[in-house]
């Protein structure tokens, strides 16, 4: 038998504190214990990218981190970036451009996007491929995702900071 | 899909870690990132005991400069050396290769210390540290050491390393001022781990000839190489057509690649010759060389 650790985290804003096996990936932590299904799993060995969230204000495979190890962080989940009823300004280009069908990427598109609008005051067409370029999608062929970020990097003026995490302040 | 069980802990001190990597000999297993180990435990590759996550430890974070060279402490994740103003203006090779590991999320987890100790064939960094004749610096649980990144690599996942020991830094020296730099590298997509891949630098005298040339290759041997006999041959000359035939022909006879699902053996020779050569052709016309 393992040690179990007891840890603290931040998830969407609330404080979470649980006592886990060491080998407990993040993704199963979020899914299973907390019930954010919200983050979606594919492949498990970090090819896939529909488990990706942010952890510390950065985009990270939830499968290839344990939840041990982000005792003390911030975590922030597709559930954190809007609901049905107020989708944030990404979610809605993801509607208006039809960027889905299954849906089962779109959690981690969402979020690998969200970072790149983050961290880029400007997009071209190529960073966007190239930043997408970790998450598969087996429906849309990619051009209406690449569509809908590119329109929401062009766009994003006065709701710039409804694209960004509501609760991630880092 | 999931890891087996395993005990986990994560100290505030190198001392600590490699106290406890020697108490558990052999069966305790280093984690940074994760984005190398975590798969393979995932696959049930491995089943350590414990884990000893490094990433707490402050002594190993962090880019310094100390005039003569760049020392990055072991737990540096790609997204912070890309981001590095250091890097940008001192070691544009390195800059140029980042984008090339994996993607985004994984660029901002992996670290250079795991990068260099999983030592995978075809990795970015560790064919980086052999052209910029890196120096790791080690701690254990019989004592520090330096080695070069030359010594480091043994084979396809093999490092020198002991089982209780770990990288602590990576000392990169600052080229020549004005010195040239080249990358080249080929991936079936964006992100994957590549074919093949090859960097260079070329330093160039007031006579247009050269000074001095670093090559190095990945992807087509069991790790990382520099080629010396390439090397050799190009210095006091001209890089024109019949230099740059001469070094693709000493490469492509120095390395043995290795055929998979993705290329053959012979295919990945040819294509790391095409990669040296527009490596060298980038290096040279940087360096202020005349190419024609
Ligand atoms: C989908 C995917 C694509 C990838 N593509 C590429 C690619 O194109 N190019 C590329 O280079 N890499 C690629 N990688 C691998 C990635 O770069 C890893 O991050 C890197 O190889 C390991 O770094 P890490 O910090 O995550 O180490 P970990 O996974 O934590 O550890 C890797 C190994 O090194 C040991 N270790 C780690 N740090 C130390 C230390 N300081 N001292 C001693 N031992 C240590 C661990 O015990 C383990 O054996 C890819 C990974 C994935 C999942
Ligand atoms: S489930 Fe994590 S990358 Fe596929
Ligand atoms: S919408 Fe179905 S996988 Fe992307």
């Amino acid at each position: 038998m393992t040690a179990k650790k007891t840890i603290s985290v931040t998830v969407n804003g609330t404080v979470e504190v649980r006592t886990v096996e060491p080998r407990l990936l993040l993704s199963d932590f979020l899914r299973d214990t907390l019930d954010l299904t919200g983050t979606h799993v594919g492949c498990e060995h970090g090819i896939c990218g529909a488990c990706t969230i942010f952890l510390d204000g950065d985009s990270v495979r939830s499968c290839l981190t344990l939840a041990v190890q982000a005792d003390g962080a911030e975590i922030v989940t597709v559930e954190g970036l809007g609901d049905a009823d107020r989708l944030n300004f990404l979610q809605r280009k993801f509607r208006e451009h039809h960027a889905l069908q299954c849906g089962f990427c779109t959690p981690g598109m969402l979020i690998s996007a969200t970072d790149l609008l983050r961290k880029h005051s400007e997009l071209s067409e190529a960073q966007v491929r190239e930043g997408l370029s970790g998450n598969l999608c087996r429906c849309t062929g990619y051009e209406h995702i690449v569509r809908a970020v590119m329109a929401a990097a062009e766009e994003w003026d006065g709701e710039w900071n409804e694209a960004t995490p509501r609760e991630c302040t880092s | 899909m999931k890891p087996p069980p395993v005990d986990y802990a994560a100290p505030a001190m190198v001392e600590e870690a490699v106290a406890l990597l020697a108490e558990h000999d052999g069966d305790a297993k280093v984690l940074a990132g994760g984005q190398s180990l975590i798969p393979m435990l995932n696959f049930r590759l491995l089943e350590p005991s414990i884990l000893v996550d490094i990433t707490r430890i402050p002594e190993l974070k962090g880019i310094r400069d100390d005039g003569e060279a760049m020392t990055v402490g072991a737990t540096t994740r790609y997204v912070e050396l890309r981001n590095s103003e250091l890097v940008r203006a001192r070691f544009p090779v390195l800059g140029a290769a980042l984008p090339h590991v994996a993607h985004l999320a994984i660029r901002n987890r992996g670290t250079l210390g795991g990068s260099l100790s999983h030592a995978d064939p075809a990795a970015e960094l560790p064919m980086m540290a052999l052209l910029l004749d890196a120096e790791l610096r080690i701690a254990g649980a019989r004592g520090a050491r330096r080695i070069a990144a030359e010594a480091f690599f043994l084979g396809p996942l093999a490092t020198d390393l002991a089982d209780d020991e770990i990288v602590v830094s990576v000392r990169f020296p600052y080229p020549a001022d004005g010195i040239g730099w080249g990358f080249a590298e080929t991936a079936r997509r964006h992100g994957d781990f590549a074919l093949a891949a090859a960097a260079a630098l070329i330093g160039v005298s007031g006579e247009h000839v050269v000074t001095e040339a670093r090559i190095a290759v990945m992807g087509v041997d069991e790790t990382p190489l520099r080629i010396a006999e390439a090397e050799r041959l190009l210095i006091g000359r001209r890089l024109d057509s019949d230099a740059l035939a001469d070094a693709v022909r000493a490469v492509r006879e120095a390395v043995t690649p290795d055929a998979d699902l993705q290329a053959s053996a012979e295919y990945r020779r040819h294509l790391v010759g095409v990669q040296v050569s527009r490596a060298l052709a980038q290096a040279w016309e940087r360096a202020g060389g005349d190419a024609r």
